[in-house]
């Protein structure tokens, strides 16, 4: 089992980061193409990667595994290997970086007038040092979707807040400071909490082992498996943002540069909701079916919750923030459904959100770099002047209100369809929120692009080619996995199986005959 | 032989050094106070050694003469420079270290 | 259920052509504008063309229900769902309507939008809407309908909000998204009802699949279908986004919110009709929907003086008549679906010489200040005149042949409520008779009331062409399309055979006797009121309380304003104040606690030597103390 496909993967943005580091301040320029470049070899190497992996039915959960022991005292490795879940959030991480590279081309140069936000008191920032975290934080995120070592996670999931600390505390908005340390206490509390469950996992199963494979069923029913259960929980709960655990979302997705905050909300909180099908699911069964009625309500709440909130926002970003957290409500519905209709389309939901949320917070910047304000009233009648700019904003927008013929609607049906085959009236309250959802789209795309053109508006510059294609080729994305969206289910589906197997659930069949008297 | 005698008179010792540790202001004096404390614990150790017929207890009153010297050493050093720089000797006015 | 084949595997063409045209126009930018609206013309007319090629292979089957399987789009374990097309009578009606009444339509725009810079956008949100309307009529399944269903939607809203930078077109664009959504919220938990019963959403599998549909599940769904269609026509208690739509370039109200995409609900009734056969109860709910419905856009068409408002409240009453068609049951749907077609023909005709007006007067729509335009512009005069004729039920003109069977069809449900369903249907006829005369004698009649800057003339060519076919469409339609009962018998195969001639509650004779003076009596009324005296430039005040009532659509919008709008935004303003000092606050205030506490514990590091000293010595002590006290205990 040394299989060095995946590590190959981890260290390309790795070494292409210490690379960038080591360039001169003055480098600006090769740092952005190296970064550029570097990512689009990630994405090419993954594309490979990803044909290579077996769908067929009697292929391994877990493929390209390879294993090296790394502290021997505790049986800790460096181990990776990918299943359908891992791979596809994996392709949608490095699909996202190139993006945010390009779209935050010149965000931090001072003289581009580009610049996204003018902090007051912020130094000249390094824009070397901004893609070469960027960088970094590719290699982590890669990192933690591919370990299969407990404790290798852990290291990853708490490694990935330092580049965001810095993203966000060095190169955000006016209150950056306080967000970036909002989001790193926040993330660390969960963090200590998790930490102290892998411990108590390595104790409780005694395997002696860190290892996936090993531990999976291992862990003895009961008190024991509720508490570890709950530390991993609610450091995923945070990192997620499931309601109530939600508010440092709006403050770091508001304040972090909008390249910074689509890599945050598209690919870092995702670890929370892979975590529930990687870990808690697994791991711990008993627990999870226990505390799955409160986290499916919890979920329902915030769809609403967070939708209402979004409606109620003048600052783009924070309204972005909360669909966000309104999204993430679907996905954790989708997860606790326990059926594969709601399992893949959670999975789905989350490559899905990941490109659509980033594409929108991408969007929102390039329209806050021309306005140099994050509040909507500063804008109106952009579409005017700025077509491409009110067409991608639009259709961004579109897929997030889940528009079929978009993949988003393929992912959020199978969630609300897993869902009602076992909770009815949750699904139906949940599916209240798409009217939601056009509301905060539609009022904010009506609030920034319709209306009279206003003066500051009317100088606006529409997007250039660099900007156009950091952000089509997501949407274009979207669209064709929309209208086929096959192959990927194809990847996600038996790795949802195999989760749900570990939980003891299968599907409910679908049966007339207790549907008389109608629908409870 | 009985230890008592040696013992109350370490703790003795040890009792005045604590004292005036505490309520002397004066740095040197402060340190001579530490000093003796220091002594006061040889003598028990050299004591029990004594009585255990041991040598463990005299090996350490050497560890122990050693580190007060080199503490001598830079302790000084420290009260000279703070003399230098305030024209005090006084801990309580080199409070610099306070919240 | 035969698999297609020779002409009918490219059905999907169908789609994806105006699909592909759509994606051109709008990428192209700048550059096409030159060629845009000739590419976005041809594309409705090519696929008239082959719509009725199809339609001649698809008589010529003996199975005329022509399944084409594209590919498997969704498969999640027990959910699978197939892309596919389901080619079958009814589907083809739908077809060459779409594509029939959308390529005069779309040749009308090409005069209509030549002033205007935003007329390749335009052709390609057209061509676009003509792909998803296809799309969800061809569909096979409810979730592929269910695409077509908010695709259409997202071209209505893109077509309303088309002049964006007016902030009341933008608000009626978001209106009817919303109301829209409002309706797909129903029309997704039927299907996630079909997938958790029946195991598939297919109509194949669930209306006529092997497992027979309980009558509670049949209610559920047929509810949850009602209140789609609702969302989607413009129905009662979603109605109120359809008036608003006319903010959108006139051809869009003849397209969308006319014609085609506004009868999608009927569509939809019509295709699960096995499904109100099992549940009398949903099927209620449909004709109450339909007889309210079509009462309301009655009165409020006669308060307006917007000449495309009084239309569009006449869409919402026509198709309030085709609820209550399609909610008769069995026998009704092909009149339903008949008058839906005749429909749009003369909705179609009446919007189209409604804009003719409107591009004359300077996109002036005040119908007071309108008047005697018949002799400026005879031929959109001619063109409105066959339109009226069709819609009042003038004897032989298209309305008169469908609204009279779907009166008697209501009086033949027997018992109370016939009568009362039949009386409602009787007094709108009368109510249309009333406003429409009041519309056009306002609008053509008496003298001119219009500004010295307005220079009234005929619209171009490339107008009147199809102004003219879908007036005569408008007379002789209804005939053809009921001759001989062809239409009936074609569409029997989907939603089976219509009512024997039988005996009737009142005899056919003496029915269209009572209705022809109903709607004289409607029409003289129009005429007493509006015809015979000057019509005042300005709205009269000190009027009845039913006038003023009909001119606020019934407070409609007011009641939605109180109940909806405000609370919602009442509510997200106090969540937004909840979550930042509610949970924000216990986030940031368990934060504070703890910096505070430490503030407070640093106090004892004063910085005296001595004083550390004493509490290491006291710390010394105790920990003695509590040695000694362990060890000799």
């Amino acid at each position: 089992m040394h299989n060095p496909a995946l590590v190959i993967l981890v260290l390309i943005p790795l070494i292409g980061s210490v690379a960038v580091f080591s360039l001169r301040q003055e480098q600006a320029k090769l740092a952005k193409q190296l970064s550029l470049a570097v990512s689009l070899i990630v994405v090419v190497y993954t594309a490979v990667v990803g044909f290579a992996f077996h769908t067929d039915a009697h292929a391994e959960r877990f493929q390209f595994r390879g294993s090296w022991s790394w502290i021997k005292a505790f049986n800790v490795h460096i181990a990776v290997g990918v299943d359908g879940i891992a791979l596809v959030l994996v392709a949608m991480s490095v699909v996202l970086v190139p993006a945010v590279v390009l779209a935050s081309w010149n965000s931090f140069d001072s003289r581009s007038g580009a610049e996204e936000i003018v902090a007051p008191g912020a130094k000249q920032r390094s824009v070397k040092n901004y893609f070469a975290l960027l960088l970094l934080l590719e290699f982590f995120m890669i990192g933690v979707f591919t370990a299969t070592d407990v404790f290798l996670f852990y290291v990853f999931f708490e490694a990935m807040l330092v580049p965001m600390y810095f993203i966000i505390g060095s190169f955000g908005g006016p209150r950056r400071q306080y967000a970036a340390m909002k989001f790193f206490l926040y993330s660390l509390v969960g963090g200590l909490l998790m930490l102290a469950s892998v411990i108590g996992l390595y104790v409780t199963t005694g395997s002696r082992s860190f290892a996936i494979t090993d531990l999976i069923g291992k862990v003895p029913d009961g008190a024991t498996q509720k508490w570890l259960f709950l530390g991993f929980f609610i450091a995923f709960a945070i990192k997620a943002p499931l309601v109530p655990f939600h508010t440092w979302l709006p403050d770091a997705g508001a304040e972090a540069p909008a390249g910074g905050a689509a890599l945050l909300v598209g690919v870092l909180d995702k670890v929370g909701t892979f975590g529930f099908l990687r870990y808690c699911l697994p791991l711990f069964p008993g627990a999870s079916r226990y505390f799955a009625p409160t986290i499916l309500i919890l979920s329902v709440i915030g769809i609403l919750y967070a939708a209402f909130l979004a409606i109620g926002q003048r600052d783009m970003k924070r309204l972005v923030a909360y669909t966000s957290v309104a999204h993430f409500g679907f996905i954790g519905l989708g997860i606790f459904a326990f059926t594969t209709q709601g399992g893949t389309g959670a999975v789905l939901y989350m490559v899905n959100h990941g490109l659509s949320t980033g594409a929108l917070f991408i969007v929102v910047g390039l329209l806050i770099a021309r306005g140099k304000s994050r509040n909507v009233d500063d804008y109106g009648g952009a579409a005017k002047v700025t077509p491409i700019l009110a067409g991608l904003f639009l259709l961004t927008g579109l897929s997030a209100l889940a528009l079929p013929g978009m993949s988003t609607f393929v992912s959020e049906f199978l969630v609300l369809v897993g869902t009602f085959t076992r909770h009815k009236g949750l699904a139906v309250l949940a599916t209240t929120g798409i009217v939601l959802a056009a509301i905060y789209v539609l009022y904010l795309y009506q609030r920034t692009f319709q209306g009279r053109v206003s003066e500051k508006v009317a100088k606006f510059r529409d997007l250039n080619v660099r900007e156009t294609f950091a952000v089509a080729p997501l949407i274009a994305l979207i669209i064709v996995l929309g209208v086929y969206p096959k192959p990927i289910l194809d990847v996600i589906n038996p790795a949802v199986r195999a989760t749900l197997h570990d939980v003891h659930q299968s599907d409910p069949t679908p049966d007339l005959g207790t549907a008389v008297g109608g629908v409870r | 032989m009985t230890p008592t005698y040696y013992l109350v008179l370490s703790a003795a010792l040890f009792t005045i050094g604590a004292v005036g540790v505490l309520v002397r202001r004066n740095a040197i004096v402060v340190f001579m106070c530490v000093e003796l404390m220091l002594n006061a614990v040889n003598l028990s150790l050299v004591t029990f050694a004594r009585v255990n017929g041991s040598l463990d207890g005299q090996i350490m009153a050497f560890f122990v003469m050693v580190v007060a010297a080199a503490e001598v050493v830079i302790g000084l050093a420290i009260i000279m420079s703070i003399f230098r720089t305030r024209r005090s000797a006084s801990v309580d006015d080199a409070n610099l270290l306070k919240y | 259920m035969t698999t297609a084949h020779g002409i009918q595997s490219a059905a999907w063409l169908l789609i994806a052509l105006p699909l592909l045209s759509a994606g051109v126009l709008l990428v192209a930018g700048r550059r096409a504008d030159k060629w845009a609206h000739v590419v976005g013309a041809a594309v409705p007319v090519v696929l008239f063309g082959y719509a009725v090629m199809l339609f001649f292979s698809v008589k010529g089957e003996g199975n005329r229900e022509i399944n084409l399987h594209l590919y498997s789009w969704i498969p999640v374990a027990g959910f699978k769902v197939d892309a596919g097309l389901l080619i079958d009578p009814l589907s083809m009606v739908f077809v060459l309507l779409i594509t029939g009444v959308g390529s005069l339509i779309h040749i009308y725009a090409v005069g209509y939008m030549a002033h205007d810079e935003g007329r390749r956008r335009f052709f390609g949100y057209f061509n676009y809407f003509i792909a998803v309307m296809l799309l969800l009529v061809l569909a096979n399944s409810y979730l592929a309908l269910y695409v077509g269903w908010e695709g259409v939607g997202l071209a209505s809203y893109l077509l309303i909000s088309f002049y964006y930078s007016r902030n009341i077109a933008a608000t009626a664009g978001n209106k009817a998204f919303f109301a829209n959504r409002v309706g797909d919220v129903g029309l997704s938990i039927a299907i996630m009802i079909m997938f958790a019963y029946v195991g598939s959403t297919s109509y194949a599998d669930v209306l006529y699949g092997d497992t027979q549909l309980t009558k509670g599940v049949a209610t559920a769904i047929g509810f949850m279908l009602l209140l789609g269609a609702c969302g989607k026509s413009g129905q009662f208690p979603l109605q109120t986004w359809l008036p608003d739509a006319m903010e959108g370039p006139t051809p869009v109200s003849a397209l969308i919110h006319a014609a085609t995409m506004v009868t999608a609900g009927v569509y939809l009734i019509a295709r699960s009709a096995p499904v109100f056969d099992v549940s009398q109860a949903a099927r209620t709910a449909v004709v109450v929907v339909g007889a309210i419905t079509l009462l309301y856009g009655c009165v409020c068409g006669c308060g307006q003086d917007d000449l495309k408002r009084v239309l569009a409240y006449s869409t919402v009453s026509q198709i309030g008549y085709m609820f209550l068609a399609v909610g008769l049951g069995p026998g009704v749907y092909a009149i339903g679906i008949i008058h839906l077609v005749g429909h749009g023909f003369f909705k179609a005709a009446l919007f189209l010489s409604a804009g003719s007006v409107m591009h004359a007067m300077n996109d002036r729509i005040d119908m007071r200040r309108f008047g005697g335009l018949f002799r400026v512009m005879p031929i959109t005069y001619g063109v409105f005149v066959c339109g009226y004729l069709a819609i009042i039920g003038f004897p032989l003109a298209t309305g008169f042949w469908t609204k009279d069977k779907i009166i008697e069809a209501a009086l033949d449900k027997g018992g109370t409520s016939g009568w009362v369903l039949g009386v409602v249907a009787l007094a709108g006829a009368g109510l249309t008779a009333f406003y429409m005369t009041r519309a056009l004698v306002m609008t053509f009649h008496g003298e001119r009331r219009w500004e010295d800057d307005v220079h009234p003339h005929e619209a171009s060519r490339s107008m009147t062409y199809p102004m003219i076919a879908l007036g005569v469409l408008s007379l002789v339609g209804g005939y053809l399309l009921i001759f001989g009962g062809g239409l009936q018998h074609w569409l029997t195969p989907s939603v089976g055979p219509s009512v024997e001639e039988g005996v009737h509650t009142v005899s056919t004779l003496v029915l269209t006797a009572i209705t022809l003076v109903v709607v004289a009596l409607g029409v003289l009324g129009g005429w007493v009121a509006f015809g015979r005296k000057p019509v005042p430039i300005s709205q009269p005040v000190g009027v009845s309380p039913v006038t003023t009532a009909a001119r606020r659509n019934i407070y409609a919008d007011a009641f939605n304003e109180m109940v909806l709008q405000r609370p919602g935004q009442w509510l997200s303003r106090a969540l937004v104040y909840f979550d930042n000092r509610g949970v924000d606050g216990a986030v940031t205030g368990l934060a504070a606690g703890f910096g505070g506490g430490s503030a407070r514990l640093k106090r004892t590091q004063t910085g005296f030597v001595r004083s550390y000293a004493l509490s290491m010595l006291g710390g010394t002590i105790a920990v003695v103390a509590v040695l000694l006290a362990v060890r000799f205990q």
